[in-house]
């Protein structure tokens, strides 16, 4: 039955792109999280989805979105001088997380409108099927 | 007279089979809409129409004996084309909103359409049956 497979696929995208939701809340709640060492610095982190496809005879059938693991973004550390400040390291440093808040928000955005459009297409793929329930009737 | 369903619902019940088939390819694409390199795909409705009435799908089991289990009819992955998308994107997605919302919405619409067809068909088969 395809349409129940629609709730499956659309299901894969709301968890990923909840996923997403949750790396760009957590990207931004620490986007000022000060720290005295290079490696003790928060670094913006990042999904990467991947299709998942399904082996339908010789052919590859899609059948969803999968969140294949998150990454750490490469950017470098934002580093400041800043001896005053109760971070700081013996030279006087303090290293800023590598979020940019910007970027963050387009994610945000782009993420809860992809969320939106799997859930209208639940939506649709529901009413369909309560209309098919009714055939005959 | 023999009475047979398949064609007293004629080209209901396979629009139906592909209507639903091409709702779960389109429900993909629109899954995949932030994936990198993804490649959205759809079916040549009247291509696949056209095939499935004549019973043929391009991977469709033929049936050459009369105790073979007649094969479903399904749509299989080499039915389904590649789409050109209108505008390029960065990381290789060719899934474009409003492009696949709008296949959606209308792939639905006829999807019902087929619903009330069908529907009919057999309210006309109990007004036969009951006669009143």
């Amino acid at each position: 039955m395809s349409l129940l497979s629609v709730f499956d696929i659309s299901g894969t995208a709301l968890q990923a792109e909840s996923i997403r939701l949750n790396t760009t809340s957590s990207n931004l709640a620490n986007a000022n999280s000060i720290s005295s060492s290079h490696g003790g610095t928060y670094r913006a982190r990042h999904p990467v989805f991947a299709p998942i496809f399904k082996e339908f005879g010789d052919q590859q059938e899609n059948v969803g979105v999968k969140v294949l693991g998150i990454v750490e973004s490469q950017t470098p550390l934002r580093r400041e001088h800043n001896p005053n400040h109760p971070m700081a390291d013996e030279e006087g440093f303090i290293f800023l997380p590598n979020v940019n808040v910007v970027e963050e928000m387009a994610n945000m955005i782009s993420a809860s409108r992809a969320y939106q459009t799997n859930i209208e297409v639940m939506n649709s793929a529901k009413q369909m099927l309560m209309r098919t329930l009714t055939i005959g009737q | 007279m023999p009475f047979s369903f398949d064609s007293y619902l004629g080209v209901h019940q396979p629009a139906l089979h592909l209507r639903a088939k091409r709702a779960q390819v389109l429900a993909s694409n629109l899954a995949n809409i932030d994936t990198p390199h993804y490649k959205a795909r759809d079916i040549d409705f009247t291509e696949a129409l056209q095939a499935a009435s004549r019973g043929q799908g391009a991977n469709t089991m033929r049936a050459t004996h009369a105790m073979h289990i007649k094969p479903e009819q399904f749509i299989s992955g080499s039915d389904l084309k590649y789409r050109n998308p209108y505008q390029n994107s960065l990381d290789g997605n060719t899934v474009e909103h409003q492009v696949e919302m709008a296949a959606f919405s209308d792939n639905a619409m006829r999807y019902m359409a087929s619903v009330r067809f069908i529907s009919g068909k057999f309210n006309t088969l109990r007004t036969a049956i009951k006669g009143q």
